[in-house]
Order: structure tokens, then sequence, then C-alpha cells
């Protein structure tokens, strides 16, 4: 319902006046348009809305949102948004990264963001490359790339974003893909729902240094077989037909089944209490597993700022002091 | 306290000085520190002037007994207004021989020395790497030894005690305080009461305490080693209400005072760092003023998590030492970049690098100027005593929300850990800190988050969840007025000139420079920081004998107060003393082309006030000397 206060925003009502400047054919413009429609959809007012984002192609996200926007430096965006949501609870504070900002550089405010639990709603755009500084391998690219860094392919391992947070306590951590718009933008609208951090890892394809990243189980032809959506209460089953579907055994090692056995697919369970199924999914191999995406995990746990803000609150409750009584404390004495 | 006393000093006698100098050493588990800090506040209580100095050993603990597990306390207190805690002591509480072999050197010439006998063992000499008992071979020769085993006096004091033999041991410190209490007519009543609330819970250990400091106090009356108590008279001091402060802790308090002028809620972001960890304890107990405290993950997060509460329309705070400012720089530009208000508190030590964490310098001067990428101006203050820590918060609040820029405190481990009794101010006539937010946006109309205050150049305030206000900003460069990005040559031009302006126009509203002495003469010493008391001790000496010298502290160091140059025009010479390699005397000369002479000490000590006496007499000389030419 349209209020004078809370007047109801289209999608174009997210939207700046000024040019958006990625790449033709970046998958940065898809996710744009689906967290616009997501936030129109969610009724949000421009002005309660924070985007705050560190350094990188993805980072550039704030200024094409009319809302708050601060394009802050590299790695530190989840620390300067921990700093806004503390001080004003009330604020929706989303924060824009990408996987070498929040990875590689800003890994440790990433981490400690998950352990606190605080209240801020991540995007983090993973494209495997480094974009903004033209090419170079990121903590996600896989060994042996070759790049302008590595012309005789990386030595480095990659690791998983989701298991990552998974292993930082991380409340909320779903994954989507840049051009799954419609399921990206239900992921945005059970994030912004999520009262602690919430982290949605963005399959994010970078046409200029990485293309194609993604297309061994994005393409249309082979999505059905290539792609398991998460669905909570449902077993985790995947192709055209969902005659296929993925079981743990005693060791929570995954293996594929199908035909009679199609009823040992593990049925999945987002709240679970243990984090080993989402870890399992979040690291079998991409060759071996068709790749989840959905809500790997969802738990409900008091968030940081609330947390900080009840025990003011209840320290100014207990004692109230003035300025004076303050500064005169202790022992003091008088002259003259 | 007064029968008490006399009726103990009936037999002896009694000596009026004006002041006095005494450090307590001992192993860093002997606790001097609460020794000193107990002498300290019951000397206050009684109307002495007084200033003390902390100097402790590394923080990782050294093996007892050893030469660097050596922690000492000194303090000075006097019937006349003093600047600094003193040179060379005239008592030395020396609890082992470690405490012995590094303190013994600076005792004064006929000081008393006061040696705990029951550490003497071989042992105890190997470790303090003593080849022969000092005791024996003539080396304490010129001071007045007075030996007493606290070991033993105080183990057959507390002998109904039900502590173990080894908690016993640990209130032999208490001995000693009752032994300089009876020394020097101090008031028991003080200590007796802060120990009984200190271990409240734990009544045993109050009584052993008060029982070991009161067997101390008859012990020096009723023995005959002690033949003479000293009196020294209250000092003269200005009227008012006191309470003995330190410089973390009044920086913590001028930043709460000022909050609650600016109507403004503190965020402090911090990690802990020597030795400024305590300003983030001391705030994490002010939650009742609404105080937010943020241990952060890092350096950087700190900052970080501060800059993001300005934004969000709190008073954004940080507290460091020099390792730290250095990982806070990019965060800073950022600040800068921003426009957002910001306080930074770095409690300097001794560098580079992790260097001696619980040692003082000020050698961070320049990285506070010119630390960061690109020309990033921030405005510097300096705390110059504890006291003053609290006017200098105060001040930087106040700069940083009207002028929307970083503002960093330098103070040091002098400063911040040294303690001085502080004429408590007026709550009603602290001024008010004007903050205005931006106001709520109108339909239609675009916000311009760039567009300045004539006067001040500053730019609005405008608070996340303010209706109409919506825009974007960033580290990127931005157009003036609208905050969109821009490349463009000459606004970047602009720009850079424009945040170095609003710096410059700090300075517009700044209170004349006081100089100690006249506005003319042959040397002004210019001091900043914690060398204000060995400066001003020094300088009024020299005054006294005649020299036309004054001094003038800047609390100011970005900008520079606009009559610092005719000021300095006034005198034929212009000395600079600092805990550094000369970094103000650097900026002095480049910015004014005055010939700046640099007194530069960098040895993790403050200038000991007769030595910088003896540099400034050199000064001086050569001023006649040229004049003669
Ligand atoms: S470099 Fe890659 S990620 Fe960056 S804008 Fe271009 S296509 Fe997108």
């Amino acid at each position: 319902m349209t209020t004078v206060d809370r007047p109801v925003l289209q999608k174009k009502d997210f939207k700046t006046d000024q040019d958006v400047r990625w790449c033709p054919g970046c998958g940065d413009y898809a996710i744009l348009n689906a967290v616009q429609g997501a936030f129109a959809k969610l009724g949000k007012q421009l002005h309660e809305t924070v985007v705050i984002s560190g350094i990188g192609c993805s980072s550039r996200f704030p200024y094409y949102m009319e809302t708050f926007g601060f394009h802050t430096i590299h790695g530190r965006a989840p620390a300067i948004a921990t700093g806004v949501k503390v001080s004003n609870p009330e604020l929706d504070v989303w924060v824009v990264t990408g996987d070498g900002d929040a990875m590689s550089i800003g890994g440790n405010h990433f981490i400690h963001a998950m352990r606190r639990n605080v209240g801020l709603k991540i995007l983090m755009f993973n494209n495997r490359i480094y974009g903004l500084t033209k090419g170079q391998f990121s903590p996600t690219s896989e060994a042996g790339k070759i790049t302008k860094s590595s012309p005789l392919g990386s030595v480095d391992y990659p690791f998983s974003p989701i298991a990552l947070t998974l292993g930082a306590g991380g409340t909320f951590i779903a994954r989507g893909v840049d051009i799954l718009g419609p399921h990206l933008e239900d992921l945005v609208c059970q994030a912004s729902g999520h009262k602690g951090t919430a982290l949605i890892e963005i399959y994010q394809n970078c046409n200029i240094f990485n293309d194609g990243a993604y297309k061994g189980f994005t393409d249309k032809d082979v999505r059905d077989d290539r792609i398991l959506y998460l669905q909570h209460g449902q077993p985790l089953l995947f192709g055209a037909n969902k005659d296929k579907g993925i079981a743990f055994d005693a060791g929570f090692r995954p293996f594929l089944v199908s035909g009679a056995d199609l009823g040992k697919a593990f049925v999945w369970d987002e709240t679970s209490d243990t984090p080993a199924p989402a870890m399992a999914l979040a690291t079998m191999s991409e060759a071996e597993f068709p790749v989840p995406i959905g809500v790997f995990r969802r738990r409900d746990k008091p968030n940081f700022e609330s947390r900080v803000q009840a025990q003011v609150a209840a320290a100014k409750e207990k004692k109230q002091e003035s300025l004076k009584d303050l500064l005169y404390a202790g022992e003091i004495w008088d002259v003259g | 306290m007064d029968q008490a006393t006399s009726s103990a000093t009936a037999h002896k006698g009694v000596q009026e000085l004006d002041q006095v100098v005494i450090r307590f050493a001992g192993d860093s588990g002997d606790g001097m520190q609460l020794t000193g800090d107990q002498f300290t506040r019951t000397t206050a209580l009684m109307g002495n002037d007084i200033a003390t100095f902390p100097d402790f050993p590394a923080e990782i603990r050294a093996p007892a007994g050893t030469l660097p597990g050596v922690s000492a306390f000194q303090l000075r207190f006097s019937s006349f207004d003093i600047h600094t805690p003193g040179d060379a002591p005239d008592v030395l509480v020396a609890m082992n021989p470690a405490a012995l072999k590094v303190h013994i050197k600076e005792l004064k010439k006929d000081g008393i020395l006061l040696l705990n006998t029951g550490s003497f063992g071989a042992l105890d000499l190997k470790k303090a790497k003593y080849d022969a008992d000092p005791r024996s071979d003539g080396s304490l020769d010129g001071w007045r030894v007075i030996e007493v085993d606290l070991e033993a006096r105080t183990k057959e004091a507390l002998a109904n005690s039900p502590l173990d033999a080894r908690a016993k041991g640990r209130c032999k410190n208490m001995y000693a305080l009752g032994i300089l209490y009876w020394m020097f007519h101090r008031d028991m009543e003080p200590t007796m009461k802060a120990i009984a609330k200190k271990f409240a819970k734990k009544p045993d250990i109050v009584d052993a305490n008060l029982t070991a400091m009161k067997a101390g106090h008859a012990y020096a009356e009723t023995t005959e080693v002690f033949q003479t108590a000293y009196e020294v008279a209250p000092a003269p001091m200005r009227a008012g209400t006191y309470r003995n402060i330190m410089g973390n802790q009044a920086l913590c308090l001028g930043l709460v005072a000022a909050s609650k002028k600016a109507g403004l809620q503190i965020f402090l972001g911090s990690y802990p760092i020597t030795p400024a960890s305590d300003i983030l304890h001391q705030l994490s107990g002010y939650k009742h003023h609404g105080v937010i405290t943020f241990q952060a993950e890092d350096e950087i997060a700190a900052v970080a998590s501060a800059i993001g509460a300005s934004y969000a329309g709190c008073l954004g705070v940080t507290s460091t030492s020099g390792p730290g400012l250095a990982l806070k720089a990019e965060a800073l530009g950022l600040a800068v970049m921003a426009e957002l208000p910001l306080v930074v508190l770095n409690v300097q030590r001794a560098g580079p690098s992790t260097g001696m964490p619980t040692k003082t310098q000020q050698a961070d001067l320049l990285q506070a100027m010119y630390g960061r990428n690109g020309e990033s101006p921030c405005v510097v203050l300096a705390a110059s005593t504890p006291s003053d820590a609290f006017e200098t918060a105060f001040e930087a609040v106040r700069i940083a929300v009207t002028h929307m820029v970083p503002v960093v405190v330098l103070s040091d481990g002098y400063v911040a850990n040294g303690s001085e009794p502080w004429l408590l101010p007026d709550v009603d006539a602290l001024p008010a800190i004007d903050v205005k937010f931006a106001p709520e946006g109108k339909p239609d109309e675009k916000f311009l988050p760039y567009q300045r205050n004539p006067k001040t150049l500053a730019r609005p305030w405008a608070k996340p969840g303010t209706k109409g206000l919506q825009h974007r900003i960033g580290g990127l460069e931005k157009q003036d007025v609208t905050g969109n990005i821009s490349y463009d040559p000459a606004n970047h031009q602009h720009m850079i000139d424009t945040r170095a302006a609003k710096v410059a126009k700090v300075a517009d509203d700044l209170p004349p420079l006081q100089p100690i002495g006249a506005m003319t003469g042959d040397v002004l010493v210019i001091g900043w920081g914690s060398t204000r008391g060995a400066i001003t001790a020094a300088t009024l000496r020299l005054q006294k004998a005649g020299h036309a010298i004054s001094c003038v502290f800047l609390r100011h160091l970005n900008p520079l107060p606009n009559d610092l140059l005719a000021l300095m025009r006034g005198f034929s010479k212009v000395a600079l003393p600092e805990l550094n390699c000369g970094q103000l005397a650097m900026m002095l000369r480049a910015r004014y082309l005055v010939d700046v002479q640099s007194i530069s000490q960098v040895n993790g000590q403050p200038f000991k006030s007769q030595e910088l006496e003896d540099r400034l007499l050199a000064v001086l000389k050569d001023t006649k000397g040229e004049a003669k030419q």
C-alpha cells in the first residue's frame, strides 16, 4: 500500500542518473537488475537503505543504486558497514564485494563479520578473476590458471567461499548465478529478511578476462544436469526429470544415486544444526557433481548490533551519572 | 593523621623539605606500580603538587629477579608548582639486586637508598649479574643506605595471617610503603580505604596488606635506623576541586564530555596495542554514557568501523599507537576524501617497527602529517600533560565535527601513564559544540553532498535514514558540490586545494599563543606534547638566572597557529626540543624559513630538565656569541 510515508517504489526508482560503466555483456548488469527488482518487491525505501562496497568492478554498484551509497577502500567494506549497522541498526545495510575484495585483501573483515553475525547482507560477485586490475588470478581461480600474473599457470589452490563462510559461523549462506535472474532475485529477498549476516555468493561471468567460467554448468543445454537447486525440505534431486540425486555416506562423502536408489537422496534441511551436509556440498568436486545453488544454511541467532545496543541500554538503565559525576569521581579534594 | 605522626616523630628529628623525588624499583611482580600509585594518591590528597612517571619493563614478564624484569615508578612531590617528575631521585627503594643495579646510578649523591636485604642471596646477585655483593664492596659508598630485610619483617608481621608464605611475601611492598609513609609524614588512611575497596571480596588479603603497612610504619618509628622524618608542606594550588589523572583517562573523559556537549554518541573502534589499550578499557566502562566500543579484528577494521559510525551519524573514534597508525593510513585517506569527522588517538611509543612499546617517543608526527598516499591533510593536535589531554580530546571533537575532517591526536607513553593533580573543569562552562545534521531533502531537489559551508568549507553531515538525502560518496575523486565521480583536471586541482584550505581554516578560530615569558627576547623555545614539563622547568630556571628566554607550547600542529611566525620573529633564535630526530623543527623550517634549532633526544626516555637546561644554555650562549660578532 502506498502511503505518503512509505510510497511503493518501482524497480526504476532504484536506478540513478549515472551511466552504468561495466563492460558490455558483463554479468554485473543482470545482478544489478535482480537486486533492483528485489528491492522494489520488498517495498524498500531509498533513504533507509545503504549500499557499501570496497574496490573492484562489482564495487561500482553503489553508484547505480538510488539509495545511500559508500564506495570505500579495498576489502574494508564489511568493517565500515559494521560501524554503520551498529551505530544505527534501523538502517538496511548491504555490502557489495567481489572474490578479490572479500576473499583476498578483505578476508579478515569478511570472516569476522560472519563470526559476529552483524546484520549485513553481503553480495559477493565471484568471477574467479581480478577484473578491475585487468586479469590476474584470484583466490577462487582454479589451480593452473593462466593469467597475466601466472603465465605458466597459477600454483595457488582456490578455496570455496561457501565453505569458508560455514567455517566462520555464517548464519545465512546462499549461492546464485547472474544469469538465473528470478532465482537470484528470490535469494536477495530471502537474505533481506535474515536478521544476522547474510552471504550470497553470486557466480558472475567476466566476459573480458574469464569468459565462460561457469559455462560448463550454466549453459542452457547442460543446466538441468549440471545444476542442483537446493530446496528446503526437498530431496537433493537434479536432471530434467529429477531422476538423479545426491546422498551421503556415513563419512558425509557425497555420492550420486538414481533409479531404485533415488529414495536415498538426502532431504535438504537448510536450518540443520550441523554444518556438515552444507560443507559436503560446498566442497564437492565441480567436475564429478552438479553445482549446488540456493540456500546452504540458515540459522537464527541474535545479531551483533542488537547485543551491543542491549548492553548499552542495560548499562544506561542501571546507572545514571551526570557528566559532572563522571568527572568528579574517585578521590577528589578541594583547594582554597 | 596528625596525631599519629606527631607522636611517631616525638623523639626523632623532622626536617622541612620543599620537594622530594622518590623512585620505587623492584621486580615486575613486586607491585611497584601499585605502591607508587598509593603514595601518589595520598600525597595528592595531602595538597602537594605531584608528578609521576612509571617506567615499565617490556610487556612480556621477564624471569623474576633479572635486569629486564625491573619495573619502576618515580614520583616527585613538592610545596610549589612543579612540571616534571624530576630527574634524579632523592630516595631509591630497591626491592632486589636487579633493581639496585638498574637504578642506583641515578640516585642523587647523599641520597637515601632503602634496600631490601631479604633478596640478596647468591642466586639473586647472580641473576642481577653482580660478581660481588655491592653492599660489602664499597660500591654503595656516598649514599645513605638503609638495609631492611623486608621479606623477614613482613613475614614476622603476618605471623597470624592465614595466607600462605608466598601470599605473605607479596605484602612486602606494603611494608616498604609503611616505612615511607612514616619517613614523609603521609597519612595511611587513604591507602587503607583503597586497599579495602580493591580487595573487598578477599578480607584476608586486605588484613595482610594493612597489617604489613602498619608494621612498616611502626618499624620506622621505633628502630634506630630511621633518625629523621621529612615534611613537605602543601603546595599553593589554584583554588578548586582536584583529582589525580593519567593521560589515557583524561583523553577518554574529554571525549565523553565533548560527546555530551555535541549531543553525539561515541563509537570507538579499537584494536588492543600498548600503550593505548587503556583507552579501549576505559571507554568500554562508559556504556552508561551511551558509548559504544567495538574491539575490532585489526587496526584497519578499527578505523574503518569508526568511519562507518561517523557516516551513520555517531562520533567515530579510534585509538592506537604508531604501528597501528601505519595500518590505518589508507582508511584515514578515505575519511579525508569522504570528508567525515573522525578522531584518531595515537599514543606514541618508541619505534621504528615494534620498537620499545613501553617506552616513550614523539616520532609519529610526520606520520600523522604526511603518512598517507596523495595529498591527504588531516588536523593534528598534541596533548602535553595528563590534564591537558582532557582539553585536547575535547578540542579534537570540536574540530572534527564542525569542520568535517579527521583529527589525529598525538599523545605518548609519558602523558598516557604519567599522572598529576587535575583542576576539574566547571562542567557547565564547557563550550557547547554545535552539530547540525543536514535536514530532510525537498522532493524533486537533488541533495548536494559537497555543497560547502562558506566559512569553514565543511560539507553537510548527511545521516543515512534521512529522507531525500540519498547520495553516493567514496574514495574516488569527486566533483565539488554534486559529489559525482570526476576525473576532470581542473576539478581535481580545485578539490586538492579545497581540502587543504578546509584544514587551514581551522587556524582561524584558535586563541592567541601565550608564551611563558616575554613576547621578544634571545631564545624562544617551542614545545609540543609531553616535553612541556621539562621545557617549562628548564625555561623558568633560565629566566630566573636572568636570560631572555621564553617558551611556548603548540597544541595545534596542523594547522599551525596563525600567530606563530610573528612570535618566532621576536627572538634571535628558536629552539625546539622534541623526542624524535627533529620532525617539528623540520616542518617549521620548511614552512617559515626560520632557522629553528632542533634539540633532539630519541632514547625512549623523557628529557631530563637539567640536561635540557644545559642544552638551552648552549643555544643562549650561541646567541650572545653571534651578537658580539
Ligand atoms: S572486467 Fe569483467 S567483471 Fe569487470 S566490468 Fe568488465 S566484464 Fe565485468
